[in-house]
């Protein structure tokens, strides 16, 4: 019979520091939640059993020795197939053949630092180059509620792992959205961090200016406790939510705004309208040429991609997923010049962000302008058109990569569909911190004052 | 390089090394890349009208 779990990852470590839980029993559901999911929802890569389990045993053995470590102590944690966990492969969700690390990058030293237990590797989009995670070696990953659906991506494995009680927090990275777009999708919280704060080595990188390493799970304190141990190697106690005091919130409205379907701009606005109700203060801000991100975007990423899977790509070009080794090839025409150009421009954008939270709290917008597309498609309809998936998917998530700014992706309510939709709280850079703080006064709100559109599922 | 002589370079290349499904990618692009090389004033590069005079004796 399956042991049943508690909701969330602050309340296991509650119970697991008050012995009421041990970490084996913690470890044992998650594993049972794997072995009778993951051969439909494709999740895990690799599943660490019996290593999660010893790790989950010698947790116990210090927690009742009276050396507890933090929340993070016993804990299950699934990890981003592009990173390295010693003993494992790092397949990047690749047939092209694997890294067989020696060592855990820093950051899986920092998890397992603060105690956590490393359960597993998680399926991705191949090499994060993608936000559906669909184009895998390792079968795509379906969204639990309907397997026709993507989870969204690239860390698709990751978001499906904590919806579905396979790991109590989940490690993901972010170059164009990847931790942000997947848990608007299932809705969960995605946290982005300032870029650099966690560590990226030992992770495969997709655009080394861009890359972000940071948690997701099911609370804005959960992803505070994963974010200190992936940074420190320490989780902070279990804070209980911040008391809410009034905030100061901007809205970049334009070009952010243009294109969003009609769930995601009514549930938008009723959450507008709830913070306001609640005695924030919100105003509209512009942030000047935000309308040129994409084109930025694409010269970076496309070159930095390039040059890590140009040697890849010349050994192994045929074990690479078609639509993966386009989007890589296609970065080997980027001239120098421009590249050079789109660098520039990053710290225009960089500024123009700065300048439009100047005097606030955080900015505040959609995560994602749909909802779960479905597995497969090329384009999905946004209001009167249709876009392409790819771009539609990044299109609100990726300044803030060119950027640096930290992003936390919250849940705001159910679509007419049925599925989540998602904002975002953009903070400081070298914010993070304040930036949780707020997005755990606003959690709840953002949560119960939205609800479904039209009665949608719950 | 201007962009018409980048694309025509790059599908040129593209067919040669027997990929030609990367042509309405590089269009795409060649879109994109106008589109930032247009927004050079705008982003203030520092060797075009609106540039320090540094910058542009510099060159």
């Amino acid at each position: 019979m399956a042991t049943s779990l508690p909701s969330d990852l602050c309340r296991a470590a509650e119970l697991v520091q008050a012995r009421e839980l041990t970490s084996v029993q913690l470890t044992t559901a998650c594993l049972e939640r794997i072995a009778a999911r993951n051969e439909a929802l494709r999740a895990f890569i690799t599943v660490m059993t019996d290593q999660a389990l010893a790790d989950a045993a010698r947790a116990d053995g210090e927690i009742a020795a009276g050396h507890y470590r933090g929340a993070l102590h016993g804990i299950p944690v699934s990890i981003k197939d592009l990173v390295d966990v010693a003993g494992t492969p790092t397949t990047s969700g690749s047939a092209v053949a694997p890294r067989h690390p020696a060592h855990d990058a820093p950051v899986v030293r920092n998890l397992r630092r603060a105690g956590a237990v490393i359960i597993g590797k998680t399926n991705l989009h191949e090499f994060a180059y993608g936000t559906t995670s669909d184009e895998t070696a390792y079968g795509a990953v379906r969204h639990p509620q309907d397997p026709s659906r993507s989870p969204g991506g690239s860390s698709g494995g990751a978001a499906v792992s904590i919806v579905e009680g396979m790991a109590m927090g989940a490690l993901g990275t972010d170059t164009g959205g990847s931790i942000r777009i997947p848990s608007a999708v299932c809705g969960i919280v995605g946290l982005k961090p300032t870029h650099g704060e966690i560590s990226c080595e030992e992770v495969v990188p997709l655009s080394t200016t861009l890359d972000h390493v940071g948690p997701m799970a099911r609370s804005v304190r959960d992803c505070a406790a994963l974010f200190f141990a992936m940074r420190d190697g320490e989780a902070v106690p279990a804070a209980a939510p911040a008391k809410t005091e009034p905030v100061w919130l901007g809205i970049p409205r334009g070009y952010l705004f243009e294109k969003l379907d009609d769930d995601v701009r009514e549930l938008f606005e009723r959450t507008r309208s709830t913070l306001e109700q609640a005695g924030h203060a919100i105003s509209n801000v512009d942030i000047p040429l935000v309308e040129r991100t994409a084109d930025v975007y694409l010269h970076i990423v496309l070159p930095e991609s390039a040059w890590y899977h140009g040697p890849l790509l010349d050994a192994e070009g045929g074990k690479y997923s078609p639509g993966v080794r386009r989007r890589i090839e296609l970065g080997r025409y980027v001239l120098a010049e421009d590249y050079l150009r789109a660098l520039h421009a990053r710290d225009a954008l960089r500024r123009h962000v700065d300048n439009a939270i100047k005097g606030l709290d955080a900015l505040l917008l959609p995560t994602l302008p749909i909802g779960a597309p479905p597995i497969g498609a090329n384009s999905v309809r946004v209001g009167p058109g249709s876009e392409p998936v790819r771009a539609i998917m990044l299109r609100l998530t990726q300044l803030f990569d060119i950027t640096g700014h930290p992003a936390i992706a919250l849940p705001c309510g159910i679509g007419k569909d049925g599925f989540p939709r998602s904002v975002q709280l953009v903070g400081h850079r070298g914010g993070t911190e304040r930036l949780l703080d707020v997005a755990a006064a606003l959690e709840a709100q953002i949560a119960g004052g939205s609800g479904s559109v039209g009665g949608g599922v719950g | 390089m201007t962009v018409e002589a980048w694309l025509e370079s790059a599908c040129a290349d593209a067919e040669r090394r027997g990929m030609p499904e990367l042509k309405p990618m590089l269009e795409t692009l060649a879109r994109a890349l106008q589109s930032l090389r247009d927004a050079d004033v705008p982003f203030a590069h520092p060797a075009v009208h609106g540039g320090s005079d540094d910058a542009a004796e510099a060159v």
